[in-house]
């Protein structure tokens, strides 16, 4: 190892001199993506990566983004984090490396809260569209804000009392169960945010269950809420497996009204869930049909290149592509640090998604709406302040 | 005492397919001592066979009832599912027939992965449903619920065991695998065609998985990666019932139904459910190796 030494300060330095001779810095801006492509939400993966596609080709298309005077192509880096932990951590490690000024995603919360602490060590600003889990942002060692770690949507502590005080003034629920996925960081957040704001408001939950992700039988645990009497289910779980849920809890006889949270929002879910989904409520980002002249002309686009309405994971990259671009013009120069400083200056943004106000973290306080369920379609409900 | 009969049908059902997969470990490793851990995702693909066939069925020839349709996808699937094991056992595992056991088991594994990595690579990795071969209909009997869909898993599963077990015991085809499985090296010389008998058996397993993939997929979805967690969890079983022996397997399948079923019931939550079952393989390798219905061996030097 001694003997090494010298030789490893020789490469050093030689880098050093070799990069220094470069001439005015690169041609093109690499922007990460850390996305869900294989595993258990592909769709999730596929929305995500169509948005950023979309969002960076008319960028390219306008010319590059301007920064400081000069114009400069975006280059998108897509790295598959197969929906793991370990790999959500290996793909941010791998931007890096290849040395992106921002990196987008991952999007479920389990992949991002790793990574999260993988830009953070690096000082890599990353935006996640879809991790709606406090952790995400939030450094576990200290309780303060991280740094380097912001997000396009709400977070999971507004949702859970969004979908609590809906289940109590809409759906006039008395006897709310929940099953949710123990191992997800997501799904195990909402489902105890949502417990405590019912206690809260008079409510007990009669039964709170949970399973691990990949579980494909929920019988034993659909038969325990079934004869603890509730009448209303609570599934804050992903859309793969909410339509199973859904099925076997009605082979088991169960009546009551059945909603979720964002984790719903892919059409596939109805695909999957037939006519058992009918009817039934999720709390979400967006609503394509109330959407403002941005969000239209973001619809119109996205459907003309990919056939299909964006989902919200869709909306929600999309505003973390423009979240970026917005900060990296405002910084002027190509500079991590800088870029970061920028971010965390968004005062105020209007995005697809709705307008987005940051208040000194990574987390926006912006509104949820709540969907229906409706002849094969997602249909606008109503409107949750926070 | 109704929510306990509930379960009890629930773990029927999980158990019926844990049996079938089960029968697929135990009958190769009774003939040449072999843990095909393939064995799950040959599972996985009798279940994609039957998605593309069921679904091109129902969309070419209309107005089918849909039992016909149910038999078509599963032959379909079953002599397909067959052909995939019968070559795997050519092209992998007979050129190592006489290699150390555990080259053998790694080439399984291997060819495990190759299986899901293909189908995700090929297929995808979106999850799906069988087509609808048969409407849910679900009845209340005192306040149990059951549907006809888990009626058919149910009974289909014990007829087939019902069969397998008659035709291992009763039959010639049947009488030879018992040979191979007690003596390979002696039941040549009397005339037992080894080779045969093994691709026959490799064959009959993995119908056995495809009929298992048939009815599971009418009731969950299927993706590339679901014979992971299957294969161990009918890998348990049948070492808990005792590897080699059919009945055993079969035994397991059903234990192993009531531990996913009754962890979550009996402990706080289901993610007890592998540590049960893993911690009940654990006791039996300590203290009955060769598994409930097994016959302990000696070993030969």
């Amino acid at each position: 190892m001694k003997r090494l030494l010298p030789l490893i300060a020789l490469l050093v330095g030689m880098s050093l001199i070799v990069s220094a001779c470069r001439p005015r810095g690169p041609e093109t801006i690499k922007i990460g993506l850390n996305v869900e492509l294989t595993g258990s939400i592909p769709v999730v993966g596929a929305s995500c990566k169509n948005a950023a596609e979309l969002a960076v080709e008319e960028v390219n298309n306008a010319g590059g983004l301007e920064v400081g005077g000069r114009k400069y192509k975006i280059e998108l880096l897509i790295e598959d984090n197969e929906d793991k932990k370990e790999s959500a951590a290996a793909a941010a490690q791998k931007l890096n490396a290849a040395g992106v000024l921002v990196m987008i995603g991952p999007n479920a919360s389990r992949n991002a809260i790793p990574a999260a602490e993988v830009a953070e060590a690096n000082k890599m600003p990353m935006i996640s569209p879809w991790s709606t889990n406090p952790k995400t942002t939030l450094d576990a060692a200290t309780g303060q804000p991280k740094k380097y770690v912001m997000r396009a949507c709400f977070i999971d502590d507004f949702q859970g009392v969004v979908a609590a005080k809906f289940a109590i003034t809409e759906l006039k629920v008395q006897k709310p169960a929940v099953l949710y996925a123990v191992d997800s960081e997501y799904n195990k957040g909402i489902a105890e945010i949502f417990k405590k704001t019912m206690e809260e408001s008079g409510v007990p939950v009669v039964a709170f269950e949970s399973y691990t992700t990949g579980d494909k039988d929920f019988s034993a645990q659909l038969t325990k809420i079934i004869q603890a009497g509730a009448d209303s289910l609570f599934l804050p779980n992903y859309y793969t497996e909410v339509p199973l849920q859904v099925q076997q809890a009605h082979k088991l006889g169960f009546k009551g009204v059945i909603f979720g949270s964002d984790s719903w929002g892919a059409v596939e879910l109805i695909d999957l869930c037939g006519a058992d989904c009918e009817g039934y409520f999720f709390t979400t980002h967006y609503a394509p049909d109330i959407a403002t002249p941005k969000a239209q002309a973001f619809i119109k686009a996205y459907e003309a290149k990919y056939g299909k309405i964006p989902d919200d994971v869709a909306a929600l990259t999309y505003d973390a592509f423009g979240l970026a671009f917005q900060a990296i013009q405002a910084a002027g120069k190509i500079d991590r640090e800088a870029v970061n400083q920028a971010l965390h200056n968004i005062a105020r943004y209007e995005g697809v998604t709705g307008v987005m106000q940051f208040k000194g973290t990574g987390d926006p306080v912006k509104s949820a709406v709540v969907l229906q369920i409706k002849g094969g379609k997602f249909v606008y409900y109503t409107t949750a302040q926070p | 005492m109704q929510g306990f009969i509930q379960q009890v049908l629930n773990a029927l059902q999980v158990g019926s397919v844990y049996a079938l997969i089960a029968l697929g470990y135990t009958m190769v490793y009774g003939i040449i001592r072999l843990i095909n851990f393939a064995h799950g995702d040959i599972f996985m693909v009798s279940t994609y066979v039957a998605f593309f066939v069921g679904t091109a069925l129902a969309s070419y020839l209309l107005g089918l009832s849909g039992l016909l349709l149910f038999v078509l996808t599963l032959i379909a699937s079953m002599f397909a599912t067959s052909l995939l094991a019968v070559l795997i056992e050519r092209f992998a595992y007979k050129p190592l027939r006489y290699a150390p056991r555990v080259s053998a088991v790694i080439t399984a594994l291997g060819v495990g992965l190759f299986l899901e990595n293909f189908t995700l690579a090929t297929i995808g990795p979106d999850p799906r449903f069988l087509p609808r071969f048969f409407t849910v209909q679900t009845y209340t009997v005192g306040g149990v619920a059951f549907s006809n869909i888990q009626m058919i898993i149910i009974v289909v599963s014990a007829l087939v065991m019902l069969v397998l077990d008659t035709v291992v015991r009763r039959t010639m085809v049947g009488m030879a695998m018992r040979a191979v499985s007690w003596d390979k090296f002696t039941a040549p010389l009397m005339g037992v065609p080894v080779d045969r008998i093994i691709s026959i058996t490799f064959a009959i397993g993995a119908s056995i998985a495809a009929v298992g993939g048939c009815l599971y997929g009418m009731v969950y979805t299927i993706d590339p990666y679901m014979g992971i967690r299957i294969g161990w969890w009918a890998f348990i079983s049948a070492v808990v019932g005792g590897i080699g022996n059919i009945r055993g397997a079969m035994l397991g399948g059903y234990i192993l139904g009531f531990v996913e079923i009754f962890t979550p019931v009996i402990l706080p939550a289901s993610s007890y459910r592998d540590f049960v079952a893993f911690s009940i393989l654990l006791m039996l390798l300590i203290f009955r190796p060769y598994g409930i219905l097994g016959r302990p061996v000696a070993q030969k030097v």
